[in-house]
Parts: structure tokens; sequence; C-alpha cells
């Protein structure tokens, strides 16, 4: 099928060209179709119902029928507007209670932009606000030398990309293993569970730059706040999934993950901000021989 | 390929077009004719190509030239003295960071620098392909390469403001200085690159770009020399 792969190019290099489509629907994936139309049909065909939704119907199932090798393969993974985007965002951060997000906002159009930049975004906002709280925290102490910390990017860098990644294979995995053996209703694909983790960290992007306001209080106030947002996303979209499991299971399974989102939470704000108040200018205690002891802060 | 034998073409479509995307310059008499000229000849047409592209990038318009005659000399020049100059003023001049001072700056190193430029944009170029965008990979590159140039302005504003002294003030001044090179930079890569997007997912393709240059910028206006 090495023509499809020319035609593929060909259309991408040159979009105006006029070609002939043949009509199997199995060998030209979705995506090509649409750039065959004009852009703003595709929402019409949705709202519509022409004849044109029937095929994608019947496309949405062979969607990913491009081989693993080819660059289209990829291309469905993208496969979102901006307005879409914007839509999931808005669902991950006012979840509605009783509202599945993956149903009601991915519906089995899981993308990868979303999750890849949302933790890019969170990744950087974590590192430089961490960097400005300490500055302001430290701010006007003589020992104090502001450096810029660089290496706490490539750790948060790690961090987050493993979490949205490494978390979302396990649950998967614990998921198609319980549903070999209690048969669930609902089962979510792999990609469909690390767009739900990728979309529900946005909400600790604005958390992480109020965290920059160096009071305790506020800073563990904001981060409930946050746990509870995205938490309840991720509850409402797993807790149907295991909900018809053995019970203990069940909760066991909704219980890790809040826990592990948790941890992130906590780590992230434990080791990129300082505490505040905690760095006193060292005292000095003059000692009864005569030698300044200077306590260690 | 059996549907493929009941295929007719009528006569008024044109069945021809080209097979490759046109990219680069010149046809190809001149090709054959670059053997015989003068090395400087050679040498300085492409100066003046990388300096013609720096012009378009200090005023950006809507040409075709940057994505036609792509070259990546350029970029490379610019992110070599921006990563340069990243490096703290404590270690005079050595790139290495083998000294006990620049471990203990905690600042970005010329490695750090120069993997985040070039990664930066292979995944920004790739992120605009997966979206359906009709540029090229190495156009991409070579437009967002280009378009550091406002912020390596920025950085030798920042060298020179920071000698004059370190106080409030230079930092007012600094960050004037970075915000305006970075939307700058930011604006001049999307009049290049957003003509080639698809239309509904133009926001999608310039948010990356504007989180590439704001994360350069961060590093300019955070660099302190020891």
């Amino acid at each position: 099928f090495a023509e499809f792969d020319d035609a593929a190019n060909l259309l991408a290099a040159n979009p105006d060209a006029t070609t002939i489509s043949i009509d199997e629907p199995t060998e030209i994936p979705k995506n090509q179709r649409d750039r065959l139309r004009e852009p703003g049909r595709e929402e019409d065909d949705e709202l519509l119902g022409t004849d044109d939704s029937d095929k994608t119907e019947l496309l949405a199932g062979q969607k990913k029928s491009a081989p693993f090798w080819t660059f289209e393969y990829y291309q469905t993974f993208f496969d979102v507007d901006t307005y879409q985007v914007l839509d999931r965002i808005k669902g991950s951060v006012f979840p509605v209670p009783g509202k599945n997000f993956v149903r009601l906002y991915i519906r089995s159009n899981p993308d990868l932009y979303g999750p890849f930049w949302i933790c890019a975004t969170l990744v950087f906002t974590i590192a430089v606000s961490g960097n400005l709280s300490n500055f302001f925290i430290h701010l006007g102490k003589p020992t104090y030398h502001y450096v810029p910390q660089f290496r706490k990017v490539s750790i948060a860098a790690t961090t987050i990309y493993a979490y949205a990644w490494l978390v979302p294979l396990a649950l998967w995995g614990f998921l198609m293993w319980r549903n070999s053996k209690v048969m669930n209703i609902v089962s979510y694909s792999f990609l469909e569970i690390v767009c739900v983790y990728g979309y529900s960290l946005f909400i600790y992007i604005p958390t992480a730059i109020l965290w920059i306001i160096p009071q305790k209080v506020v800073r563990w106030v904001l981060m409930m706040f946050s746990l509870c947002l995205s938490g309840s996303v991720l509850v409402m979209t797993f807790w149907p999934a295991v909900r018809d499991d053995n019970r203990r299971i069940a909760l066991a399974t909704v219980g890790t993950v809040v826990l592990l989102h948790a941890l992130l939470s906590v780590g992230c704000l434990a080791y990129f901000f300082d505490a505040p108040e905690l760095d006193f200018p060292a005292p000095f205690i003059p000692a009864h021989n005569g030698t300044t002891v200077v306590t260690k802060s | 390929f059996a549907g493929l034998a009941d295929v007719s073409i009528s006569e008024d479509i044109p069945v021809e077009g080209e097979i490759t995307v046109p990219v680069g310059s010149g046809s190809p008499e001149e090709d054959f004719s670059t053997l015989d000229e003068p090395v400087r000849d050679t040498i300085l047409r492409d100066l003046k190509a990388v300096g013609k592209k720096f012009v378009h990038v200090m005023y950006p318009r809507k040409s075709s030239t940057l994505l036609r005659d792509w070259d990546l000399w350029g970029p490379l020049v610019l992110c070599v003295s921006l990563c340069r100059r990243v490096r703290s003023l404590g270690t005079s001049g050595m790139l290495q960071g083998g000294s006990a001072d620049s471990k203990d700056d905690g600042g970005p190193q010329f490695a750090e620098v120069f993997v985040i430029i070039w990664f930066g944009a292979v995944v920004i170029t790739l992120n605009s392909k997966l979206l359906g965008g009709t540029i090229s990979f190495f156009q991409s590159l070579c437009v967002l390469g280009y378009c550091v140039l406002p912020l390596t302005v920025a950085m030798l504003v920042c060298r020179l403001v920071l000698l004059a002294g370190s106080g409030t003030v230079s930092f007012i001044v600094r960050l004037i200085v970075v915000l305006a090179m970075f939307g700058w930079s930011t604006l001049a890569s999307t009049a290049f690159l957003a003509d080639s997007q698809p239309p509904n997912r133009k926001a999608l393709v310039v948010y990356p770009i504007f989180l590439f240059y704001f994360v350069i910028s961060w590093m300019i206006l955070t660099f302190t020399p020891q």
C-alpha cells in the first residue's frame, strides 16, 4: 500500500490539488477524507446528520486502521480542534456530578495533544513558580544568593510525565485483568485513560501559579481544592468501571487513584516550593567563652 | 485493487502535478554552474540569504521567502551564541562547566539550553505536522530557529544592563526588554507559520510556540552573573 502513503504525502504537500477519491473506506483514514471537504463542514455533519455522517460513523470504528509505522497513524491521535480541547479542559475543571468525563467529552476520540502539552505546561509552571516563590521568600536576606535551579526542571519533567503515563498504564493493565475475571459494563482504552489523567492535571497549572503566595495555609487550602476537583474527575471516571467488581477491590482501586494523585501534589508542593518562614537569618548567640556560635538554619 | 479497474478519469481533470515539494533555491542550471565559481561567491551568496532572513524576522511580513529557501545556518549561529551567553560570567567563558564555580551556579549549562532549544523546536514542528499542518519539517525548524533572533538581542542587552548594575531598576529594564522581545519572537513566528495550519486549529499550534519562547525568555531573564 505504498501508493496510499504517497497519496497522503501529496495531499499533505498540496491540499488544493484535485484528487479523485476512490470509495474504499477501509483504505483511506478518516482524517484524509476530512481534508478533502471544507473545514467548516465537519461541525455541520455532526449536527445535521447528512449522509456523510453515516460514513463518519462507519469510519469512526475504523479510524485507527493505518499501520502504526506510518505518520497518519499518529495523526489520528491529534484529530482535535481548538474548541474541543477547550471543552475538555473546561470539563476537567468543572466536573459535573454524575457525568463521566470520558463519555461526555472524549467520546471515543482520545487525543494526545491535551495530555502532552498540559504536562509540558505544568512542568515549566511548577519550575518557574517554585523559583519565583523561593526568590520572594528569601528576598532581602543578605545570606541568600539567587540561583535559577535549573536542575529542578528535569526532575519536574521526569516526575510529571512518569505520572501521566505510567500510572495510566498500570491502571489500564489492572482494569484489563479485572475485566477478564468480572464482566464490567464500562471499560476504557489505554488512550482514554491517558487522556483523563492528562486533562485532570490541568487544574494544577493555576494552582502552581497561586502557590507563589508564601502563606502555608493558603497553599494547603489551594492544594485541597485542586485535589478535590481533579480527584473527583478521576473518581467519577473510574468508579463506573470498577463498580461491578468486588466491593473491596473497587474501593481499593479508587482509593489508590486518589492517593497517588494526592502524593503527586504534596510532593510537588514540598519539593519545589520552600516552606515560608522556615529560613530565619542565622542569629548570633555569643557563647560564654567569647567565640560566636552561628546556628545553622 | 479490484476497485481500481472501474475508475474512469474524465478528461477535464488534469492528472498532473509535482511529486516533490519545491524546496531549495535555484533552477538546475544554476546548480551546475556553482562548481565553477569561486568559493567566495558561494559563501557570500549563502551569507546574503541568511542575512536576508534575519531582516525578514526583524520586520515580519507575510512573505514566503523564509519558508521556501530554508536553511539551518542562522538557527545554529543564534542558538550557539545564546547558549554561550547564558553561561555565567564567573567561569570566564569556559563552555564545559568543569570548574567548581559553575556547578554551584545552578543555572542552565550550555548543553541544557542547546538541547531545550533544538528539542523544543523539533517537538513543536512534530506537533504542527501531527495537527495537519502543510509545512515541511525543516521549513518549520528554520522559522522557529530564526525567530530566536529577538531573544538573542534581548540576551545581549541584558548582559550589558547587568554590567551597569544589578538592582531593581536594572531588573525592570531587563524585564521590559525581555517581554518585548518575547512578544516580537512569538508574533514573528506566528506570522510565518499560521498560514500553513488548518484554520480551526491555529490556537493549538500557536500555544506551544508561545510556551517555547516563554521558556527561553525565562532563562534569559533569570540569568545572573556570579
